[in-house]
């Protein structure tokens, strides 16, 4: 109600001069293009859910989200409200009750919801990351169950294959699973699992083959677990430099038995889906490093057409003026990238090029970015009372998790020398 | 019940947008600017949805007069539970001299067109600061009127309309066919969630033109010139209650 009363009075309120907010963001015109070729318009229906995405993360996560992260509880009223809206689980096919939205829908949503906050954005997008190995590979049984049940009622699900010996080697994961009559026992140490401590289920990755010389593209297979399964012991939850009401904890596996009903495709399986899953899941994680960057550009801009020095607001400073170009440079490339690793594979094609371009940028320059920011502010910037300093917190895990920046180089460069050589 | 509700919603520029004139003072700039729903309409539309939710009328059918945009804020009403939309087309000249006269004629020829017992409408648009159409439909259909209300209550063939005025609140009782304007304390207006978006696309929209409804456009307004506001000027600080008699009595304002 006050949202409401705030939007009647700013539009009633005279204050002399006012300049127009004109960006490309702000403008509905319907363009009529021609058919084919390339097109940077929205469809109505993408305005649609963007507005509501956007809607959400301004007048209720913005001003929830600096008590989230100093206590690091997990923001449960938000994600129920997200869930209400809509705005989570876009992936679900509708035969289980989902939207089936495409990775452009997703990474559009994405993006609002990360420019209120990460950390909570984190939590939800951890949620597609644990459901797109059942979508991608999923039979129709384990998706009506597990799927299902996430429309149901807000329900939250893990990606369980980081251990603590291995992040980026993901073929050098011990978690062990031994197939026994109808069922697979499974013991060993998960870490760093987004939502570990919140999720009813896992998609958990195992290596089921013990003979080190079987070929990491068959000696593991993934499995769904159901996180109250016994012997799935959750950690502490862990305390982290950012995103800090998102949920990351330690996971032991201390012979836990899974059916093998919940195997998904079969022995073996495993690698290529944990890893195709990522291709559907960086473009949304640039996105919210995007929004990320984009909130602290717009933080920044605003500070500097408020803050005065040497007699001049800063924004009339060249140095600050150059440092808000160079951000939004980036911001404009990071957000051109991310949609188009989302449109590739929407069109159906292999994006793992594009997908890596994508996070590897959107993670550097939302870093970059979310300082040039604190330093636009100053010495305030630098102070818990003003927003930027949680910024350049949260930003760094873009360059870490989903594939750190230096593993994204490394598919670039081998994508990229295997076209060339073609 | 078989009562069928009308809301009007308005397509305006959005709240957030700070408003410019035009370089030729005709008007405020319009193209490329972020338009949306009037505030106030989206409350009419919420209360109609609400009084469907509890079952106490039967369908709600939102109507906005414009351009081909003007769908848009259809959409929205529909995404937010109304049943289909009457899109009523004006364009070009005849929008842009399109006043809360026009507005009510077409309100209320749609309103026994479509055998209507009630009209909810927002008490005015932040764009014009009106506050006219819902009494001046009220007026061309002879029927009774509930301004600026913060509650509505359906009681059989009546609606009883809690009314917020400078001296507190009033209470009316209106016998059905009735109007009522949404005042800011109405209600919480429902965000559109994203299934009830896509649920939205497979509604009806209707586009009549006004000639169809008989509705003469021609308005008996002319805008002459439109300009900002005047610059606020810098106060300036006292130290004592002395000093600022004095400088009132030195500008003449005592």
């Amino acid at each position: 109600s006050t949202m409401v009363f705030f939007k009647v009075l700013r539009a009633s309120v005279q204050t002399g001069l006012r300049f127009q907010g004109t960006s490309a963001r702000a403008a509905t015109s319907t363009l009529k293009t021609a058919q084919g070729g390339f097109r940077f318009e929205l469809t109505d229906q993408q305005k649609e859910f963007q507005e509501v995405a956007r809607k959400f993360a301004r007048e209720e996560i913005i001003p929830a989200a600096p008590s989230y992260d100093k206590s690091g509880e997990y923001p449960v009223a938000l994600i129920k409200r997200a869930w209400e809206l809509g705005l989570i689980n876009s992936h679900i096919p509708e035969s289980c009750g989902g939207m089936g939205l495409g990775i452009f829908d997703a990474c559009l949503i994405t993006e609002e919801l990360a420019y209120g906050c990460t950390g909570v954005q984190t939590a939800i997008e951890a949620n597609s990351l644990g459901q797109m190995p059942v979508i991608i590979a999923g039979n129709d049984m384990q998706k009506k169950k597990y799927l299902g049940r996430m429309t149901e009622e807000p329900l939250m699900c893990a990606y369980c294959v980081t251990e603590p010996g291995a992040g980026s080697d993901v073929a050098g994961i011990k978690t062990r699973a031994e197939k026994k009559g109808d069922e697979y026992v499974v013991n060993g140490q998960k870490m760093w699992i987004t939502n570990g401590g919140k999720a009813n289920w896992y998609f958990l990755l195992a290596r089921t083959d013990p003979d080190p010389k079987c070929p990491a593209s068959k000696a593991f297979t993934g499995f769904i677990v159901d996180a109250d399964t016994p012997g799935v012991q959750m950690g502490r939850k862990e305390m982290n430099m950012g995103q800090r009401c998102s949920d990351t904890r330690g996971i032991t596996f201390e012979d836990v038995r899974i059916p093998k009903e919940n195997v998904l495709i079969g022995e073996g399986a495993g690698f290529k889906i944990a890893m195709g899953a990522f291709d559907k899941t960086r473009p949304p994680v640039a996105a919210g490093a995007t929004g990320l960057a984009q909130r602290a550009l717009d933080e920044a801009t605003k500070y500097s057409l408020e803050r005065k020095t040497f007699g001049r607001l800063i924004s009339d400073h060249q140095a600050v003026a150059f440092l808000l170009a160079e951000m939004a440079i980036k911001v404009e490339l990071a957000r051109l990238a991310y949609q188009r690793a989302a449109w590739e594979v929407d069109e159906g094609r292999r994006n793992t090029y594009y997908a890596s371009i994508a996070k590897a940028f959107a993670g550097d320059i939302a870093n970059q970015v979310a300082s040039d920011a604190v330093q636009v502010f100053g010495g305030n910037g630098y102070n818990s009372e003003y927003p930027v300093e949680k910024l350049m917190r949260d930003a760094k895990i873009y360059q870490i998790y989903e594939g750190t920046a230096q593993i994204q180089r490394l598919i670039i460069s081998r994508e990229h020398l295997v076209k060339f050589k073609n | 019940m078989s009562a069928r509700v009308l809301v009007g919603v308005k397509r305006v520029i959005d709240y957030a947008v700070k408003i410019r004139v035009k370089p030729d003072n005709t008007g405020v700039v319009t193209d490329g600017v972020k338009h949306s729903m009037n505030p106030f309409c989206e409350i009419a539309v919420e209360e109609a949805v609400k009084l469907k939710e509890k079952k106490l009328i039967k369908e709600v059918v939102a109507v906005s007069c414009g351009p081909q945009q003007a769908q848009e804020t259809i959409r929205t009403a529909l995404a937010m539970g109304a049943d289909r939309g009457i899109h009523v087309e004006v364009s070009g000249k005849d929008y842009d001299n399109l006043g809360p006269l026009q507005v009510s004629k077409i309100l209320a020829a749609l309103a026994k067109k479509e055998e209507t017992s009630l009209i909810i409408l927002g008490k005015q648009a932040i764009d014009d600061d009106c506050n006219q159409t819902g009494q001046m439909t009220a007026a061309l259909l002879d029927w009774p009127q509930g301004t600026f209300a913060s509650e509505v209550v359906l009681e059989g063939d009546k609606v009883k309309v809690i009314r917020e005025i400078d001296g507190g609140l009033e209470t009316v009782r209106l016998k059905m066919p009735a109007v009522i304007t949404a005042d800011l304390r109405l209600n919480t207006p429902r965000y559109a969630t994203l299934p009830n978006i896509m649920k939205a696309k497979k509604k009806k929209i209707d586009v009549v033109k006004p000639g169809e409804l008989g509705v003469d456009l021609t308005s008996h307004l002319e805008v002459l010139r439109v300009d900002e506001p005047p610059q606020r000027q810098a106060g300036m600080k006292v130290e004592t209650v002395e000093e600022l008699i004095s400088r009132l009595k030195e500008a003449g304002r005592m």
